[in-house]
């Protein structure tokens, strides 16, 4: 079958990137699945509990890169108990074990701790990059460690997780001769930063790009950085109490002219008066702009900066913008591919008359063509106006709409947000994510089982008002990966109805519906290779005591995935593996 | 009481009592001898005479307010200054834990409740579960309890132009808005430090947005770190110099203060700019009619306005010289 020596056929390989392509070609043929997993360096597990680090090992013995995702997405909106799961310590004691050459570790929703931390810096000596996301469970001590003793670190990209910091002197744990940083990212350490420690480090990193720090660098500090990196292309601004004089304003303005290549800005998490307008001699450079924590800076002087930036194709803003500035964005941001407008007033303090609306989101759709992937708070939408989006933007691939109030009907209309997300997934056709809010019938979930064939991930919040919903989607969505629901009526009469389904579908989420234990006991019977977990937090945790008589009760929180090594063994008292 | 009759007389009678306490700023303004008989006594803008007319007026009002609070709130009000009455009526849910506020009268907004109403019948299925607040902090389900919502009216829940729409009956609805914890967490330390503390006198910084015409951004400072009128306005007067310098030519010397540093401070005291405040009630008024203590507790906001523009708050000439010399005080 092979007109190629392996090695040829390997190179070939090489080639191939995408996880999705590579898994295609270990299907051809048992030689075929042979050379590619023996030559496979990066491996994505999307779900860390549907597979073993063990089985991982075995297969792609070569591993390099491996990427690794615990929690649900939902555990995002405290909807998961702390204690559930997704330890990273057993992969990492493993691939220890094995002498895997592993360089790269990228983590999302796992808890990591220190002592695994230590051990994946004393194991893997040429390990170079460590991403983590939305982690938790370690502290700036596991920091010192990686610091230590990866000697070849080049990336350490530390985003929103929830970290302890000991305030310690982990900064100052880079040896000097750790010159081949090229990505440090430290935004969300909460405590003080040794300033002289990293200025040192930067000047000795002449291959750094991207550099984020925390709150607790000021503006001096800040200005003494990007003077000795005028190479940067990736800044995060930390925040500033002080306010600054003239001359330290002129200072840092200068020091930025010097940053040619900067092209994403990020930070100002707190107000940052003149630090914003420092920027504007580079401005018109930037393609990916992030002031989405941003709350001090008024919308106009937003919308003054955003004037600038010609060149923006990703931007993360607040909604204070306001549809004004959304207008000013359409009309300037002509290359803009991506937009989230994130809500700043989460307590409703405010009379927030300035928030944007869906005149915002239509006036974006018409004056950016090139906008693939959207996430938009606001408090109202209309029909109308989602239509036109559709027309406007039939390239989505992403379209994540939150309306703020639950339920809520169009309100011009009064009638459900139906027809609007039909459109959308209509004109869509590439659509692979998709979030819906509002007044939604099962009519929605009509369209999109009929329309939205790439469709891999939704989330349902809200909606729906029978089991035909959730059927529409289960049986329409040939693609869905991911689907996450909660409060809505659905059942088990939907959750039963296409068991097989789930072998095709990563996961399922639905919580604050109308399963009962019995109709999920009903589907672990039928799908063994499924984990069918019930996450109670109740003071009886104990589901299965209560087995004969609570058939018919509803379950809070329903997570099922397919997995090929069974009931997981370190899940807390409160969640129950049927 | 239907939810709906019980909000019809909130709205009168919440109203009644807003153009009353509104009247007894006005008479403030005006100046010390200007008190008409607005059953309000000496009005000569001290402390406990304020507190004890307006506590005064609170007994009066609570009679007509209906709804769980008031019990509570008679107690409330007469132990409070004039700052917590206004908060207490207009703001319960700020930023009080209070579940329960039928009578904010903001929240009568609309026949938006109509439009819930429907919502509610179409889709009965919630009407039971879904519009529950849960019952303890961890919340099993996330839903709000059912007696609750009926006492809430349904309009709460579905305002559309009302931004007080109560943020208790959000906040009780676990994960939602679906919003990262991180960065709630972050917004939420930015934006602690620019909203007021519940209100204990000398519990912690109070700190309030400066904003300025003419400035790019706004600042905050912390009104609980200074102790006068002075103070403020010295501390302001530093904040803001870097954009009274294109005009402090302008002013010219108007007189008296020969310091290099009060070029800000001459603007104040001068005709282009006055130092105001936006009080509890939504009101802007000009700095300087309370004593110091009072003004803390009713300032939400400050904001540095163009003379000009400040005309319409200053009644005559005569109190904004008395005003001006507190400030100077």
């Amino acid at each position: 079958m092979n007109y190629f020596p392996d090695e040829v056929i390997e190179h070939i390989f090489d080639f191939i990137a995408s996880h999705k392509d590579r898994n295609s070609i270990s299907l051809v043929s048992k030689s075929w699945h042979k050379i590619e997993r023996c030559s496979r360096k990066r491996v994505f597990i999307g779900n860390c509990y549907a597979i073993n680090p063990e089985r991982l090992i075995e297969r792609f013995p070569s591993l390099r890169s491996l990427t690794l995702k615990g929690k649900p997405h939902f555990a995002d909106f405290n909807l998961v108990p702390h204690e559930w799961g997704g330890f990273v310590h057993p992969w990492i004691v493993a691939l220890a074990k094995a002498r895997v050459g592993l360089e790269e570790l990228r983590l999302k929703r796992m808890v990591v701790s220190d002592e695994s931390l230590e051990l994946l810096s004393r194991s893997f000596s040429s390990f170079k990059s460590l991403v983590l996301v939305s982690c938790e469970g370690f502290t700036t001590d596991g920091l010192a460690s990686v610091a230590a003793n990866c000697r070849h670190l080049r990336e350490l990209d530390l985003q929103e997780n929830e970290i302890d910091d000991h305030r310690g002197q982990w900064l100052n744990c880079f040896p000097e001769s750790s010159t081949a940083l090229t990505s440090l990212n430290f935004s969300c350490l909460k405590g003080e930063t040794n300033l002289a420690a990293l200025e040192r480090l930067v000047a000795r990193s002449p291959n750094l790009e991207s550099l984020k720090v925390n709150r607790a660098v000021p503006l001096d500090a800040l200005t003494r950085l990007m003077s000795c990196a005028p190479q940067l292309v990736d800044l995060g601004v930390g925040s500033y109490e002080n306010e600054p004089d003239q001359e330290s304003f002129m200072k840092l303005m200068a020091a930025i002219k010097k940053c040619t290549e900067l092209r994403s800005l990020s930070g100002f998490s707190e107000v940052a008066p003149l630090c914003l307008t420092a920027f504007y001699p580079i401005c018109q450079n930037l393609t990916s702009l992030n002031l989405s924590y941003a709350a001090e800076i008024q919308g106009n002087h937003l919308i003054r900066f955003i004037q600038f930036c010609k060149r923006l194709q990703r931007l993360w803003i607040l909604d204070s913008i306001g549809d004004k500035g959304l207008e000013v964005v359409a009309s300037t941001c002509k290359e803009l591919q991506e937009l989230r407008v994130f809500p700043s007033d989460l307590h409703d303090e405010e009379d927030n008359d300035t928030a944007v609306t869906e005149i915002g989101l239509v006036a974006i759709s018409a004056g950016c063509p090139k906008l693939h992937s959207i996430l938009y708070f606001c408090k109202q939408m209309t029909n109308a106006a989602l239509i036109t989006v559709a027309k406007n933007c039939p390239n989505f691939i992403r379209f994540r709409l939150c309306i703020l109030e639950p339920n809520k009907p169009d309100h011009t209309t009064s009638q459900s947000l139906d027809e609007g997300f039909g459109a959308i997934v209509q004109a869509c056709k590439g659509l692979r994510r998709l979030s819906v809010s509002g007044l939604l019938t099962d009519k929605v979930f009509l369209y999109i089982g009929m329309y939205a064939e790439q469709l891999e991930m939704l989330s349902i919040a809200f909606a729906g008002d029978t089991d035909k919903g959730m059927l529409y989607v289960l049986n329409g969505c040939k693609k869905m990966r991911k689907l996450e629901i909660r409060d809505s009526p659905f059942g088990n009469a939907a959750l039963l109805a296409d068991v097989d389904k789930y072998r095709t579908m990563r996961s399922l989420w639905m919580s604050s519906c109308e399963v009962t234990l019995g109709g999920c006991k009903r589907l672990a019977r039928n799908a063994p290779w499924l984990n069918v977990e019930i996450i109670n937090e109740n003071e009886n945790n104990d589901v299965m005591e209560r087995n004969e008589e609570d058939e018919r009760e509803k379950v809070d929180r329903l997570y099922l995935y397919r997995t090929v090594v069974g009931a997981r063994k370190d899940a807390p008292p409160c969640v129950t593996i049927l | 009481m239907s939810p709906e009759e019980e909000l019809q007389s909130n709205v009168s009678v919440a109203s009644s009592t807003r153009n009353i306490v509104g009247v007894l700023k006005e008479h403030n303004y005006l100046g010390l001898s200007d008190c008409s008989s607005v059953g309000s006594s000496n009005l000569s803008g001290l402390a406990d005479d304020d507190k004890a007319t307006i506590s005064l007026k609170a007994t009066e009002l609570t009679l007509g307010l209906p709804g769980s609070q008031s019990p509570a709130r008679d107690t409330e009000l007469n132990s409070l200054g004039p700052a917590k009455l206004d908060e207490k009526l207009f703001f319960p849910l700020l930023p009080s834990k209070d579940e329960i506020c039928p009578s904010s009268q903001k929240n009568i907004a609309s026949g938006n409740k109509r439009g819930f109403a429907d919502t509610m019948d179409k889709v009965p299925v919630y009407t039971e579960k879904n519009w529950m607040f849960p019952e303890a902090v961890v919340a099993t389900q996330s839903v709000i309890k059912k007696e609750v919502a009926q006492n809430i009216p349904k309009g709460k829940l579905s305002t559309t132009n009302n931004s007080s729409s109560p943020p208790a009956a959000k906040a009780q609805i676990v994960g939602w808005p679906p919003v990262r914890s991180y960065r709630k967490n972050t917004l939420a330390t930015t934006c602690k430090n620019s909203d007021e503390v519940d209100g204990k006198p000398g519990s912690g910084p109070l700190f309030v947005k400066v904003s300025m015409d003419g400035a790019p951004y706004l600042r905050k400072v912390d009104l609980r770190s200074y102790t006068n009128y002075g103070e403020l306005s010295a501390a302001l007067e530093k904040m803001f110099t870097t954009f009274t310098l294109g005009q402090c030519g302008t002013s010219g010397a108007t007189g008296k203060d020969v310091r290099n540093e009060t070029k800000l401070k001459d603007l104040l005291n001068g005709k282009d700019y006055v130092l105001t405040y936006e009080d509890k009630d939504g009101d802007w008024m000009l700095v300087g009619d309370f004593s110091w203590e009072i003004f803390i507790g009713v300032c939400k906001k400050l904001k540095i306005m163009k003379g000009c523009d400040a005309i319409g708050l200053a009644a005559a000439p005569a109190p904004r010289a008395m005003e001006k010399s507190k400030m100077r005080a």
